[in-house]
């Protein structure tokens, strides 16, 4: 089995409201897939579930060759081990840049101060950050505040990279810079799961794109396929919709 | 002009703008001179109205008597040094059993239901009974209990009293704070491998904290006032001396004295919090419009 990351058969409900039905999906080192789809259709709840943040009803999630859903695995563990990013961020505002990125480095890997400031550091840099580690994150722009989530995922070299809407409260013109750290990131190599509506950007970054509706993955394939030449009626229709 | 910086050195104000300017200034002496004589009209018929009253001259004497004030300040000044301490001790022992309950109130799960349970009915009974009551149930009852290793001195009861009665309180005042951070911020932090202890230590503690400021420095204002309600055990604190004194003369110039004292420890404090309140970014929730 080579893939770093692999769903069988994931269901999710929220009460009444089954938000995730039957899906199957497998990501490898190094892949960047993509989830498109309308809001509601279970990207966000697909990418929490993979987080062990939601509990799933049923299905089996298997990471690095382990089965995660099952109850017995420590979910701090597995997640010290993937980096989540929010739409919203989701910064802490009482901690400065370099506090929000060396958090869990300190707490949950064992750096001592000195080593995790250093590597907080760096990773700043390779967002183009380092001269902002003091600053509040409530002082900086929307994409700067996007690029601090996406070091603070990062610093700790996680096996997976969990991107949830990452340019959707962004202003168009930010949407570019952090689109561009993606793009970068997986040049680097680093593995990706992410949703998004940047349609661009899926077409020129992603392995695969998989096509969420109503909770199933209805299409899935390399972007040439499932954007340019969508063979799904719906697939066409959400398309159609988001290229107005 | 202040604003006329280096990067606005070609920069005059428009004719129009200095007649803004000036408008606005005329306004403010305008505003100051109106709030001035307003403040010294109210006051001034307050005070002659109290002063002009019938019986003004035997309220001065007996209240506002300088020598008795004099006579009696080291006695009340001394039973206010153990306010001061009483105060001190209890609400460091509140902070901590406060924020124990308040976490335990907001603990999930069928595991913790007897905590939550536990915790639920503490506030509810301790919220629910007057503070004075308290006082008299504990500091009467305690000592009749006997117990090994507790002392029976009404001083160790009454504070007894003003920590559990008090701690309910707070511990609304801390689960509020704790509610009141967005759970996306438990998200971020378990999202990173924290555990809940460590989320809740490092990620929603530190920003509940810098919420309940305001509200908890108003129950800190409260107590220094509220121990000396202990006074009723025969503690004697100042109110008590005040109350020593008197009982000498009946003048009750000495309970004014207290009174001052009081004020003079609560007024800075609440000063020194607003600071401190600000320093820690507190705005309040409304910002500055």
């Amino acid at each position: 089995m080579s893939e770093l990351l692999r769903l069988e058969g994931v269901r999710k409900s929220f009460g009444d409201n089954v938000v995730l039905r039957d899906v199957d999906l497998a990501v490898e080192p190094g892949q960047c897939v993509v989830l498109i789809g309308a809001s509601g259709s279970g990207k966000s709840t697909l990418l929490r579930c993979v987080n062990l943040l939601e509990v799933v009803d049923d299905g089996v999630i298997t990471f690095d060759g382990r089965d995660i859903t099952d109850p017995r695995v420590d979910g701090d563990e597995v997640r010290a081990r993937m980096g989540m990013v929010f739409q919203a961020y989701n910064l802490f505002p009482h901690l400065d840049v370099i506090g929000n990125v060396t958090l869990a480095l300190r707490l949950v890997h064992g750096v001592g101060a000195d080593e995790a400031r250093t590597r907080g550091l760096a990773m700043l840099d390779r967002v183009g950050l380092a001269e902002k580690a003091r600053a509040r994150p409530d002082d900086l722009s929307g994409g700067q505040q996007q690029r601090v989530a996406i070091a603070r995922a990062l610093v700790a070299n996680p096996r997976l990279m969990l991107l949830d809407e990452v340019t959707s409260a962004l202003d168009p013109e930010l949407v570019g810079e952090v689109l561009d750290l993606l793009g970068e990131l997986k040049a680097e190599g680093v593995t990706m799961l992410l949703n998004t509506h940047e349609m661009g950007f899926a077409r020129d970054v992603a392995d695969q794109v998989c096509f969420l509706h109503d909770g199933r993955i209805h299409e899935q394939g390399p972007p040439g396929q499932v954007i340019d030449d969508p063979q799904q009626e719906r697939t066409r229709a959400f398309l159609s919709r988001i290229r107005v | 002009m202040t604003h006329q910086l280096a990067p606005q050195a070609d920069w005059q104000p428009s004719d129009v703008q200095r007649e803004r300017d000036e408008w606005r200034r005329r306004r403010t002496v305008r505003s100051a001179a109106i709030a001035a004589v307003s403040t010294l009209l109210l006051l001034g018929t307050l005070g002659g109205a109290v002063v002009s009253s019938p019986g003004w001259e035997r309220v001065r004497e007996t209240y506002f008597d300088w020598d008795k004030a004099v006579s009696s300040f080291p006695a009340v000044v001394d039973g206010l040094w153990l306010n001061i301490r009483v105060m001190v001790v209890c609400w460091l022992l509140i902070l901590v059993l406060s924020l124990t309950v308040a976490i335990v109130r907001t603990l999930r799960g069928p595991v913790a239901f007897p905590l939550r349970m536990l915790g639920t009915a503490y506030v509810d009974v301790f919220r629910g009974l007057p503070l004075l009551l308290v006082i008299f149930l504990l500091g009467f009852g305690g000592p009749a209990l006997s117990l090994q290793g507790l002392p029976t001195s009404p001083l160790f009861w009454g504070g007894a009293a003003l920590v559990l009665s008090y701690s309910a309180y707070v511990a609304e005042v801390f689960r509020a704070g704790i509610e009141s951070v967005h759970p996306s911020q438990r998200l971020a932090g378990r999202s990173l491998g924290l555990s809940y202890g460590q989320t809740l230590r490092h990620v929603v503690l530190p920003q509940a904290w810098r919420r309940v400021i305001p509200p908890l420095m108003n129950d800190l204002v409260s107590l220094q006032k509220d121990s000396g309600l202990i006074a009723v055990l025969g503690v004697s604190d100042a109110i008590r001396r005040a109350q020593i004194e008197t009982a000498l003369d009946f003048n009750y110039t000495p309970y004014v004295v207290a009174g001052v004292l009081f004020c003079c420890l609560t007024i800075p404090m609440a000063r020194l919090t607003d600071r401190y309140a600000r320093k820690k970014g507190y705005h309040g929730a409304g910002g500055h419009l």
